[in-house]
């Protein structure tokens, strides 16, 4: 039997979350200071979040420009078009596939190991230790791995991105035998650096900050127990990867 | 130190392989640089009927590429279309009897506007209009034709 209290409850969680969600980024962004030693910090988050995310990125851009250089090819072949394929690469690359597909690699790779960390640090009472020494945990914790996740996802879907048109250039030029000057001018010609390329931009930045504020609010409200842990886990990938889907069709539908 | 030291060193390899990533895209796989900015003069031509010209459709002389169709609107007086046109500040001294006509790249290309220069002493600034013009062939219109009037000029 429910409780009339529990039904008010699950109704009213998602909101209470997102405020205190809303309150959790402003409390730690009013930490910011631009000291050295925070920006030492976020540097070495930059090296742990960012940096070692770099190979997986790499590796998955360059076999996802290939897949779309092959289809692109077997369906434009119909139209006699097949010289179009960068074009068609280059947009659906700079304005989606790139931010996103980095954003939802980025969850898995960095949004886990955020939310699985602060958790820990909270069960094994480190978090507590803090706060008897009177440092902020939100501020010295959360602070530097949000501040790494905004500035890393850009640069992380610049990699993606350079790494896909290369795998489009090793299959189209290299496998198909395609012409390298066309390949390059439609590119140069169609691909638009407002419209196309900032947009992309944008959205990257946008994702980063989604992504790590949701790894390091659900590491921080983990409850301290091994299963809690696991529940933060899977609530950044999930919630992450649907947040991050909604936005781009938002920051679409707005911008174009 | 020594690990921090390490730390530091690949996070900023990291940063700038990403930044390089970033400049090299806009640099070789976007129009980047091929903007004309402040660096060019806007004149505009009339149409009766510019097919499907489009915002940045190129400007040509002679098949080369000297400029950007900026702006194709109707004015609401003539029911005319007006095409603006941003030329390269480097092509300054064309005609004021240049002429204007919107052609097709292949069979079924893209539209651009092709300028055919006159003898004019006088030379076209920023904000004049060209007034000799040819308009856009719309092919339907062209089958069209044919279909209704069949052999009319040579079998009677």
């Amino acid at each position: 039997m429910f409780a009339r209290e529990n039904w008010v409850r699950a109704v009213m969680s998602p909101f209470v979350q997102t405020g205190q969600c809303g309150l959790f980024m402003l409390r730690m962004l009013a930490g910011l200071r631009f000291s050295s030693e925070q920006l030492r910090n976020t540097l070495q988050q930059v090296y742990l979040i960012g940096a070692r995310s770099l190979v997986i990125i790499m590796i998955c851009g360059f076999f996802v420009g290939m897949v779309l250089a092959l289809q692109a090819i077997n369906a434009l072949e119909q139209f006699g078009a097949s010289d179009q394929v960068s074009l068609l690469v280059g947009k659906s690359l700079f304005r989606e596939l790139g931010p996103v597909l980095t954003a939802l690699l980025f969850a898995g790779r960095a949004g886990t190991s955020i939310a699985a960390e602060i958790g820990l640090m909270k069960a094994t009472s480190q978090i507590d230790a803090m706060e008897l020494m009177a440092i902020d945990p939100v501020q010295r914790v959360a602070l530097p791995r949000f501040l790494a996740g905004v500035i890393s996802m850009p640069l992380l879907t610049g990699m993606f991105n350079a790494m896909a048109i290369l795998g489009a250039v090793v299959f189209s030029i290299g496998v198909m035998e395609m012409d390298a000057g066309i390949f390059w001018s439609k590119l140069q010609h169609g691909v638009y650096f407002g419209q196309d390329y900032m947009g992309g931009v944008w959205k990257s930045l946008v994702f980063g900050g989604l992504v790590s504020l949701i790894a390091v609010f659900f590491g921080s409200t983990a409850k301290p127990t091994g299963s809690g842990v696991a529940t933060a886990t899977t609530n950044t990938v999930v919630l992450s990867s649907v947040l991050i889907l909604i936005f781009d069709f938002i920051m679409t539908s707005f911008f174009t | 130190m020594r690990a921090n030291y390490r730390v530091e060193f690949a996070s900023g390899i990291f940063l700038m392989l990403g930044v390089a990533a970033l400049t090299w895209l806009a640099t070789e796989a976007t129009n980047y640089g091929q903007e004309l900015g402040d660096d060019s003069y806007v004149i505009s031509a009339r149409f009766v009927n510019v097919g499907d010209l489009k915002n940045r459709a190129p400007v040509k002389v002679g098949g080369v590429s000297i400029g950007l169709v900026e702006d194709v609107k109707l004015d609401p007086v003539t029911f005319e279309a007006l095409v603006e046109m941003r030329i390269d500040r480097r092509i300054n001294e064309l005609p004021a009897d240049t002429s204007a006509a919107i052609l097709t790249s292949g069979v079924l290309g893209d539209r651009y506007v092709s300028l055919e220069p006159g003898g004019d002493p006088v030379f076209l600034e920023d904000g004049d209009e060209l007034f000799i013009t040819q308009s856009a062939v719309v092919l339907e219109q062209l089958i069209g034709k044919y279909l209704l009037n069949p052999g009319s000029s040579e079998e009677e």
